[in-house]
């Protein structure tokens, strides 16, 4: 079933004179785990913000084409209304949290929502014990790493429960062992809790290994969509620039010289017990 | 040349975040310093400069002691690019942009528009002269504040996390980009934990963890050894993961790039074949 | 930096930080009432000693030494206007009197009981805390949270601002140089990225706000409610009774100035 579904979606800003999407066509089942790359000021934020929204109703700007998310038309529902089904989380983590203690920020969406306090109490706990940030729920942001902070920005999103979860670069300025940890909690709630989750992403080496689905976009098209072996095997992605995993990169190579591999490597493990296999045969 | 001896440096909130570093950069040189956030690694840049000035121990630049001139005087020879080019950019104008710290350092307004036209040009920016800095998408404001930089041709360069939120293209263009600044012998320092570019760059590495240093070395040695690289919260690149995985063949661990990888693998494979 | 160290509320628990801050607010604005009413020195001496068994169950007594010491500066200039103003207006050419000199006295202690009490008050109670209190008293929510993101993000720009520095200085930037003029303009290269950052923090607040159903209801619950507790209530119970005794002495008993005390 589909959670996401856009048919030739064109936006373009108030003001600018060239559209920032264009004619995106896109469906995400319910469950995927999906990378979305592409070259910088290829359109993949902007695409996000029409996901919950922001994009018509906080940006203004031309929207033609449709955008149906969790079975609601986007430009016929508030912003509030689409935060129950999909939770935003941006790269920068200090511009996100604007209370002065971690609990209180878990619970802002919550209380937006007038939900009772019980249900909170149990939500907002729920959540921290998710992101593994129990034990800074009296602390305030800026007490706080950005490892932590950012763990406590998906919190914030994770209490409100919603269906499709979508983070923006969000491990940008962490260290690798930090992000590989956010990472590692973005992939249980998707395993775990079956939430759907977009994750838009640079740095392949460190997210793909998660992903079940990838988009490519260029100047604000969809240009490869599809399982990740294959869009990052294919041409196309090379030649736009895409920071294909180092182990599919060496997968190429090799293919270039004659060497073939059993199939398109993702993670170093998987090259690791395919180069086993080649080594061993000789 | 950089000498640190013995460099301690507390915060005002009292926070220490060095705790006595040792380490000479030489003229010319490409180092990379790497390490978890928070490990000091900004800190220890802004010594270089003079933007901080040591609690404990001193920092020689080419034989001036830091904490006996100014900032601007050593600026001069030390150019610092910060992390985000929203914290300096400030003109109406790319040029104008360009040539304010040229103004400061007192050039010649012939002489200013000369090294301007130069700068621009190396950084493949000219089109946008005199378009607003305001205007540019990131990876272009971030080229402009490095021509702001480079305008006054300092002897050291340093880069603090040049590599966030940029494509891999752009990193390809800012990686060819430092290895022909080193080609004219100047000293470039680049803070980061992107351990891919750091791979593909292969400078001399200085791993820190909490206001130390925890090794240095080449980034093949360093990169590869696991143990360290774990204590300074980095992964091993990819390549190296996957030479790891495989080290029961009698491969070799000490690889990062990709291209070595291919020879290697060749030579095997042919060579058993 | 030091300027906003004062923002940068430490986490301390104590007793008197667990109280209830309306309860809290309205203890200090008996003692402040009480201050104005008396203008003798010995009832404003008791006063100053009042709050002080506060400062030491909260444990803040460096942070409030630091306050009174601020507040030092003013108290030596309310004193010499006084005594000035007083002597000039009223006996000149005599020598000054006794009792102009404790009168002075008592106008520059009762400034510093106003001050002690308020430290005593934003010492002991978090920022948010106090917002928690001002949404409570019904004020209206949206000015609660200006008043709770303001405090929030006050540290921040003030990194902010420092690392803005740096960067111009790094590029040969040097602020002290030239005249009046040339110093406010040395500014501009470091006022036009702040304010630049600001806007474009405030747009991204504003979209992670929306984002979480900012508006969703009309009534919003909370997390927390603000619940009297028995100490609350003793605090509350001591300062109405502090006031009543206040007011009927002011009221009913002719209260002695230092002077004819130390003389009988
Ligand atoms: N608020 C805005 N107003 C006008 N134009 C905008 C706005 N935000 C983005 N744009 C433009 O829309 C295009 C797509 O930008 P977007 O931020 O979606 O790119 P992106 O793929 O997220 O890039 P990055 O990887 O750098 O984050 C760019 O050309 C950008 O200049
Ligand atoms: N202006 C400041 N005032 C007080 N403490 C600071 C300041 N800047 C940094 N620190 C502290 O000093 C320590 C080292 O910080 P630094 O910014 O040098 O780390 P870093 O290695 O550059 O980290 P990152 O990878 O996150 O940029 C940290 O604990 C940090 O909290
Ligand atoms: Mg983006
Ligand atoms: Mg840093």
């Amino acid at each position: 079933m589909a959670v996401i579904k856009t048919r030739d979606l064109t936006y373009t800003y108030p003001g600018a004179t060239k559209a920032s999407i264009k004619d995106v066509s896109i469906t995400i089942e319910k469950g995927e785990f999906v990378v979305l790359t592409g070259p910088s000021g290829c359109g993949k934020t902007t695409l996000c913000r029409c996901f919950n929204g922001l994009i018509p109703l906080f940006y203004g700007g031309k929207l033609e084409g449709e955008v149906v998310v969790a079975g609601c038309k986007v430009v016929e529902h508030s912003i509030y209304e689409l935060a129950r089904h999909v939770g935003l989380v941006f790269q920068n983590p200090e511009n996100q949290l604007f209370a002065l203690s971690v609990e209180k920020d878990v619970a802002f969406g919550l209380e937006n929502l007038a939900v009772s306090r019980d249900e909170m109490r149990k939500r907002v706990d729920w959540a921290l014990q998710i992101t593994g940030i129990e034990d800074l729920s009296e602390r305030s942001p800026h007490e706080l790493s950005g490892g932590q902070q950012q763990r406590v920005a998906i919190a914030c999103v994770l209490a409100m429960q919603p269906d499709v979860m979508i983070l923006d670069e969000p491990t940008s300025f962490l260290d690798p062992v930090g992000a590989q940890k956010i990472f590692e909690v973005i992939n249980e709630l998707n395993k775990e809790l079956g939430i759907t989750v977009i994750l838009v992403e640079h740095r392949l080496d460190l997210a793909s290994k998660y992903a079940n689905h990838v988009i490519v976009m260029d100047e604000g098209k969809v240009v490869l969509d599809g399982e990740p072996r294959g869009v990052f095997n294919s041409e196309k992605a090379r030649l736009i620039g895409v920071g294909v995993p180092k182990a599919t990169r060496l997968y190429q190579i090799l293919g270039e010289n004659g060497i073939r591999l059993g199939r398109v490597p993702v993670t170093s493990e998987e090259a690791a017990s395919l180069l086993r296999e080649v080594l061993k045969r000789d | 040349m950089i000498e640190v001896k013995d460099l301690c440096f507390t915060y005002p909130t009292g926070v220490e975040a060095l705790k006595g570093i040792t380490l000479t950069i030489d003229d010319g040189e490409f180092l990379a310093i790497m390490g978890q956030n928070g490990a000091g690694k900004t800190t220890l840049v802004k010594h270089f400069n003079g933007l901080l000035k040591p609690t404990k121990g001193e920092v020689v630049v080419d034989g001036v002691t830091t904490g006996e001139v100014s900032v601007a005087q050593l600026a001069r020879k030390v150019g610092f690019v910060f992390q985000n080019p929203d914290h300096q950019l400030f003109c109406e104008t790319v040029e104008e942009e360009v040539a304010f710290a040229l103004r400061n350092f007192g050039f010649e307004e012939n002489a200013i528009k000369k090294r301007v036209d130069w700068a621009l040009n190396l950084l493949d920016i000219t089109q946008y002269r005199q378009t607003s800095p305001f205007m540019l998408s990131g990876g272009e404001r971030k080229r402009v504040a490095l021509a702001s930089v480079l305008a006054w041709d300092p002897q050291v360069v340093i880069l603090d996390e040049p590599t966030i939120g940029q494509d891999h293209q752009q990193k390809e263009k800012l990686r060819q980009f430092i290895v022909q600044l080193n080609a004219q012998k100047k000293t470039v320092i680049v803070v980061t934990h992107d351990v891919e570019f750091v791979a593909e760059c292969n400078p001399r590495v200085v791993l820190m963890t909490e206001g130390k240093i925890l090794a240095e070395g080449p980034a093949e040695e360093i990169l590869t050894n696991q143990k360290l690289v774990a204590q300074a919260s980095i992964v091993p690149p990819q390549i190296t993961q996957i030479f790891l995985g495989l080290s029961d063949f009698g491969l070799p661990t000490n690889v990062i790039d990709v291209h070595e990888a291919r020879r290697i693998l060749l030579d095997i494979l042919e060579g058993a074949s | 930096m030091s300027m906003f160290e004062g923002f940068r509320f430490r986490r301390v628990s104590s007793v008197i930080h667990r109280l209830d801050p309306r309860v809290k607010f309205f203890f200090v604005c008996v003692l402040f009432v009480t201050a104005i009413l008396f203008s003798k020195l010995p009832p404003l001496i008791l006063l100053f000693f009042v709050p002080l068994p506060f400062v030491l169950a909260a444990g803040v007594q460096r942070e409030w030494i630091r306050s009174m010491r601020g507040a030092l500066f003013f108290a030596v200039i309310i004193f010499l206007f006084n005594f000035v103003f007083t002597y000039f207006s009223t006996q000149y050419p005599q020598l000054p009197s006794a009792s102009l000199l404790e009168r002075s006295l008592a106008m520059t202690l009762r400034f510093l009981v106003l001050v002690e009490s308020f430290s005593v008050f934003f010492l002991t109670t978090s920022p948010d805390h106090l917002g928690l209190a001002l949404e409570q008293s019904h004020v209206p929510y949206e000015f609660c949270f200006a008043f709770t993101t303001a405090v929030r993000f006050v540290p921040v720009l003030a990194d902010e601002a420092q690392t803005i520095m740096d960067a111009q200085k790094a590029r040969g930037l040097e602020l002290e140089r030239g005249n009046f003029l040339k110093r406010v303009r040395n500014y501009i290269p470091i006022l036009i990225p702040l304010i630049v950052g600001a806007i474009r923090r405030s747009l991204e607040l504003a979209e992670a706000m929306e984002s979480r159903a900012w508006g969703a209801s009309e009534k919003r619950t909370n997390l927390y409610v603000l619940k009297l507790k028995n100490a609350d209530y003793l605090l509350a119970f001591g300062s109405v009774l502090m006031l009543i005794f206040a007011v009927y002495v002011w009221r009913y008993v002719p209260v002695p100035t230092l002077i004819t005390l130390l003389r009988l």
